[in-house]
């Protein structure tokens, strides 16, 4: 490793946002030049935070970054791209209303003579360098005609071909197929030969063990620890990653699943009867039943959060049958499904979940007030007492529920939207990647209250990309891919592994 | 005592009831005492004073209305014109122009001009609420499409009425005190009820504030939507009913003209956020008396009325930064690097 | 990877638009053609850009605020405010072209403040506009209550000089076009060149389409989010100089509500309210298509006012017309995405 030369060193990092949340603490990372380093650790452990102080999304309260010998210190991703960082986010960042070619090339365009941009060469340039990556397309035409995998393959030639020497790739694989990994990781593996250094952030171990030659990892915003890839074993990077506190919780969260084995099974609360939504999701068939956490998994788009909108009426049935207690239904609007008593939390939190500029009681109190109708106002002394319930409940940190929404950290404002949903006593709860940034502590709790409230028999259906989370939480499983159903496991026979091959399962893409 | 004051002082409406005291007080000063001074004739009390609260209705109603609607992120800057087409069909009624068969019943022209700002209120909402057409560009359309309705319903002339008993909508007493009076204790009064007996506030605030999430929480948000368009094409209806009244007729380029602008200021000095939210109706009403009372000041002062448009402008822009987190954001910022230069040296 | 084999056209949302429109136009005009005498002439077709100039150019700016999505009400106050302003220095004295570098000066100010007010303090676009619109209406009447006539010889020498357009021997051959007509033709050009081939244009449109993204993408936002109410206020600023022109004098209340005007040539045009889509050129057609309507109501001898409530009307029906369009592009790329 040493005869590598150093390309990039960041020491002493620290980030904290507000008084109270410490992102990054004194954390340090180290890339070399024709090197894949992986970026590991759970979420909220602060890869992200890492990541953005590096692309100068976010300014660093301390520390130190250096690139090629010299201090950089970017305030914008503008000019983290001029001194050559370039980043692809998880979340594609383009701009749907352009053509192909212009996103690969927006900001840097070839010129004419007149000043003005060359189209013709930049077509030609973005279609020669698609080739390159195995997409060939029709440059010309909008982005948004073409499907997220592709979009993703697009920002990585975009982040490829501007002269970088530093590229991040912030979970770029969870949108793509087996296929289409494959092919990233040649295009990695050449620019990695080209004298690129690659930082590569990714939830799947496989990966890591596949294309990375060291691992760097995080945990709760501090710093783990540096390691070849090849000299650390899977188990150990493991619990370097969750920590040792975690396994403790893990037993609790275990405990409780094992004591409530052996759910009676009879009329689903919910039935979903080959049901399909137009575009997101096709024929799906399953039974919620009381007193059971069913896991929903599968890749980002596979139709997962999509099943739950459907059950919750944001989206309509356009074939088959959904039916609540053996009962057809036909929602129109999520009221509808809560007054049947399904309750959901949404994925997004931010923009889906809280109302950031109202308080704590009020967001709690909020959804059972829909729920009993506009001229049925709840007091603010019932809502006071609604609140101070669940923030003992919960552990929901705060001085009191006068509190805005938008100052709680993202696991508080987790308990309070998953507060605001109990309030309402429902019959069935979704939770789309409820733990999702949120701090190990906090993710286990909220675990140990999902596994807690189906074994007092309410129907839970658990979405979440990280698998060893619906491992431990579901007695069953169902994987889908492609906006279908790919198949089931249940009690003895879950695993990763099994998940996991359901989730890969005869690709043929 | 020094606990009940802090808790008053809490309240979004206590530095817009100080502001119009202060105004008050200035002016009183200024005018020698002329300013608070009520007279008694024939047992109806007149008075400056008197005079801001009854010129001031209009606005105080169109306030109400646009509290709401700014308060799911909205505007509505159609008022203006809604008050023209409510004076029209009025004021066409009652000379018989428009349905002779009514026989200028007042009533009746009462009613439809009214009827009229509920439809217009309803069509903004359908454009907001089903179409999604932003409510800038969805009220501008009544904006200026209305002032034409309203010139074709009176077929371009100024009307000019005769009748007493809708006189009285604007100069009429009851116990000493003008009747614009009632229409705005008995308007904002049950609007007030509505808001704060039933959950309608809750539902509001979190529309302005994140409307999708609020349909997540299972709140019909197109529905609120259209009826706050509603109440507000209503409520600007009936200002047009008032204003019409007052100039004895219906002039269809002037009514209302500009008042949008003045019913958003009343919002903004009132506290309630323009960006959507959180939000306090009797604080706006109090801000329009405040907009009102300024308007009066400096007309009194001899001031020609286009200065006052000006101030107002910048008045509003100085609310908003006021209300921006980024600008405060950067005040402080600025301020603390000026502390710490001072300190250095 | 077939997926990427589809080279299928997709249609766009503006072409569509823009097709109707022109249909629309055509049908216009063969119908005033069919029902007035002396209506279909070259005269009557250039005359749509003798009498809208000024709507024209204003239009051709606010599309570039709308395209970045925003939107900016300001315009007509900013084209009264330069017209009662340029009248008031000449009356004063002052030569003719130093009152419009200064015309044109405050244009770019008037954009740079309301742009950077709603950049940087995160205000909302229409709030800070309707501030501008006030204050600068408010400014008209300060400076002058009445209308204020224009004698300069410079500015009669514009509002007289035409340039004769001939076709042949017969009258419906002829026309002519007055020389400030020119101008719309250099700033449409100019804006088309900036939209298409500059990178400035492109941000635009990538702002847009997704500001977030046009930020990571290392775009310069707050240059393009500025620079857009520069252009469109300094458009506004051109159209009043242009307008001073066409009717020889600057007064206060003149041109209440174009911008609704304006917002109605880009959109018939083919701009979404949305942003990230939207063309100059349509716009200018739009602005023809109004001045067509205009056109009819004079010769049906009708209440001037049904000229707004025509364009109204048409305002809704193109806006209805493109969230129709753009539900039905949705659920194609659904299906795009199902293959």
């Amino acid at each position: 490793m040493s005869n590598q030369e150093k390309l990039l060193t960041m020491t002493g990092i620290s980030k904290s946002f507000g008084k109270a949340v410490k992102a990054l603490d004194n954390v340090q990372f180290e890339l070399n030049a024709g090197e894949i380093h992986a970026l590991l650790g759970e979420n909220g452990a602060g890869k992200s935070t890492l990541i953005k102080v590096l692309t100068g999304v976010e300014e660093r309260d301390k520390g130190e970054i250096t690139l090629d010998g010299k201090t950089i210190h970017p305030r914008s991703t503008d000019e983290a791209q001029k001194v050559g960082i370039s980043t692809v986010y998880q979340e594609v960042n383009l701009c749907p209303n352009l053509s192909v070619a212009e996103n690969i090339y927006i900001g840097r365009a070839p010129k004419t003579k007149f000043g003005g941009m060359d189209w013709k060469k930049m077509n030609a340039d973005a279609s020669k360098l698609l080739s390159g990556f195995g997409l060939n397309l029709n440059v010309q035409a909008n982005l948004d005609n073409y499907s997220v995998a592709i979009q993703q393959m697009i920002a990585i030639a975009r982040a490829s071909d501007i002269k970088a020497k530093v590229l991040i790739l912030d979970e770029p694989t969870s949108s793509l197929s087996q296929a289409e990994v494959n092919k990233l990781f040649e295009v990695m593996k050449k620019l990695k030969a080209e004298g690129m250094g690659i930082i590569f952030v990714t939830h799947f171990l496989d990966q890591v063990y596949e294309v990375t030659d060291r691992i760097t990892v995080l945990r709760n915003g501090a710093y783990v620890g540096t390691y070849n890839t090849s000299d650390l074993p899977r188990m150990e990077l493991v619990s370097k990653m969750i920590g040792k506190d975690y396994a403790a919780l893990n037993k609790s969260v275990l405990d409780s699943k094992a004591e409530k084995k052996g759910s009676d099974k009879g009329e689903p609360f919910v039935k979903l009867d080959n049901v399909s939504h137009q575009g997101t999701i096709n024929n799906i068939d399953m039974d919620i039943h009381k007193g059971e956490v069913l896991g929903l998994s599968g890749l980002l788009g596979s139709g997962r959060s999509e099943t739950a909108r459907v059950i919750f009426g944001l989206d309509s049935v356009s074939e088959g049958e959904l039916k609540i207690k053996g009962e057809k239904v036909n929602f129109k609007h999520p009221i509808d499904a809560i007054r049947k008593d399904i309750a959901f939390c949404p994925e997004d939190r931010k923009t889906d979940g809280i109302i950031g500029d109202l308080s704590i009681r009020d967001n709690i109190v909020l959804a059972l007030q829909t729920k009993k109708g506009l001229f049925k106002k709840i007091s603010k002394k019932e809502a006071q007492i609604l609140a101070d319930k669940y923030i003992e409940q919960l552990e929901i940190k705060t001085p009191n529920a006068d509190q805005l929404i938008k100052n709680l950290s993202g696991g508080n404002q987790q308990k309070v939207i998953l507060a605001r949903w109990l309030a309402t006593n429902p019959e069935l709860l979704m939770l789309d990647e409820p733990t999702r940034g949120i701090d190990v502590g906090t993710k286990a709790e909220i675990q140990k209250i999902v596994i807690d409230l189906a074994s007092e028999g309410m129907a839970v259906l658990f979405i979440s990309s990280e698998l060893d989370e619906e491992i431990r939480c579901c007695q069953k499983i169902i994987v889908l891919r492609d906006m279908q159903q790919a198949g089931e496991v249940s009690d003895e026979e879950i695993s990763q592994s099994a998940v996991m091959e359901i989730m890969a399962g005869g690709d043929n893409a | 005592m020094k606990n009940k004051l802090s808790k008053w002082s809490q309240n979004q409406a206590f530095w817009p009831i100080v502001i119009f005291l202060l105004i008050i007080l200035i002016n009183s000063i200024m005018t020698g005492g002329d300013f608070l001074k009520i007279t008694m004739v024939d047992g109806h009390f007149y008075g400056r004073i008197i005079d801001i609260f009854r010129n001031g209705g209009k606005l105080m109603i169109l306030a109400a209305g646009m509290t709401m609607v700014l308060a799911t992120g909205g505007t509505d800057i159609s008022v203006g014109s809604v008050m023209a087409i409510s004076g029209a069909i009025a004021c066409s009624i009652i000379e018989g122009n428009l349905l002779p068969s009514l026989n200028g019943s007042v009533p009746a022209a009462i009613v439809l001009a009214i009827c009229a700002g509920i439809i217009c209120g309803l069509w903004n909402g359908f454009l907001v609420s089903k179409i999604q057409i932003q409510p800038i560009v969805a009220t501008m359309i009544l904006l200026v499409a209305g002032r034409g309705i309203a010139q074709l319903i009176t077929n371009g002339k100024i009307i000019t009425i005769n009748s007493d008993a809708y006189y009285f909508i604007n100069g009429g007493y009851i116990l000493g005190l003008p009747f614009p009076l009632y229409i705005v204790i008995f308007l904002v009064g049950t609007l007030l009820l509505f808001v704060h007996r039933t959950a309608f506030g809750l539902f509001l605030e979190s529309i302005g504030c994140n409307p999708k999430a609020s349909k997540f929480a299972g709140i019909k948000v197109s529905g609120y939507l259209l009826a706050i368009y509603t109440i507000s094409g209503a409520f600007a209806a009936v200002a047009g009913l008032i204003e019409s009244a007052g100039i004895k007729g219906a002039d269809c380029n002037n009514a209302g003209l500009n008042i949008e602008m003045d019913a958003i200021l009343a919002v903004a000095i009132g506290g309630t956020n323009l960006m959507g939210g959180r939000f306090n109706i009797l604080s706006s009403v109090v801000g329009a008396l405040i907009v009102q009372s300024i308007t009066t000041t400096v007309y009194a002062l001899g001031v020609p009325a286009a200065y006052i448009r000006v101030l107002k402008a910048l008045l509003i822009i100085v609310i908003c930064l006021s209300q921006s987190d980024r600008f405060k954001q950067a005040l402080a910022k600025a301020f603390a690097s000026r502390k710490r230069r001072e300190a250095a040296v | 990877m077939t997926r990427g084999e589809n080279k299928k056209k997709k249609f766009h949302i503006n072409n569509v638009s823009l097709l109707i429109t022109i249909v629309l136009f055509v049908a216009m005009f063969i119908f005033g053609s069919i029902r007035y005498d002396h209506f279909f002439s070259i005269s009557t077709f250039l005359n749509l850009f003798n009498d809208n100039a000024y709507l024209m150019i204003a239009g051709i700016g606010e599309t570039f605020v709308l395209i970045t999505g925003g939107i900016d009400i300001s315009i007509s106050s900013t084209v009264a405010f330069t017209g009662v302003f340029m009248a008031h220095c000449l009356e004063k004295g002052m030569p003719a072209f130093v009152v419009i570098c200064l015309a044109l000066l405050i244009g770019i100010t008037v954009g740079a403040v309301q742009g950077s007010l709603i950049h940087y303090f995160k205000l909302q676009p229409f709030i800070v506009t309707l501030a501008g619109q006030f204050l600068m209406r408010g400014l008209c009447v300060v400076i002058s209550e009445a209308s204020i006539p224009i004698n300069d010889s410079f500015f009669k020498g514009m509002a007289l000089g035409r340039i004769p357009i001939s076709f042949g021997e017969a009258k419906p051959l002829n026309g002519k076009i007055y020389y400030y007509v020119l101008i719309v033709m250099v700033v449409l050009l100019v804006s088309i060149f900036v939209l298409k081939k500059l990178a400035f244009g492109r941000a635009i449109y990538a702002v847009g389409g997704n500001e977030q993204s046009a930020a990571l993408m290392g775009l310069n936002v707050a240059r393009t989010k500025i620079g857009v109410y520069i252009i469109s206020s300094f458009c506004a600023a051109l159209a009043g100089i242009v307008f001073s022109f066409y009717t020889l004098a600057g007064y206060g209340l003149q041109n209440m509500g174009m911008e609704l005007d304006a917002i109605s040539s880009a959109v018939i045009g083919g701009t979404l309210l949305t942003g990230g889509v939207g063309s100059v050129f349509g716009t200018m057609v739009g602005a023809m298509i109004q001045g067509i309507i205009q056109t009819i109501v004079t010769y049906e001898n009708l209440n001037t006012w049904w000229t707004k409530v025509t364009i109204a009307g048409l305002l809704c029906l193109f806006i209805v017309i493109q969230r129709v369009i753009a539900v039905r592009a949705d659920a194609m790329k659904g299906k795009a995405t199902a293959e």
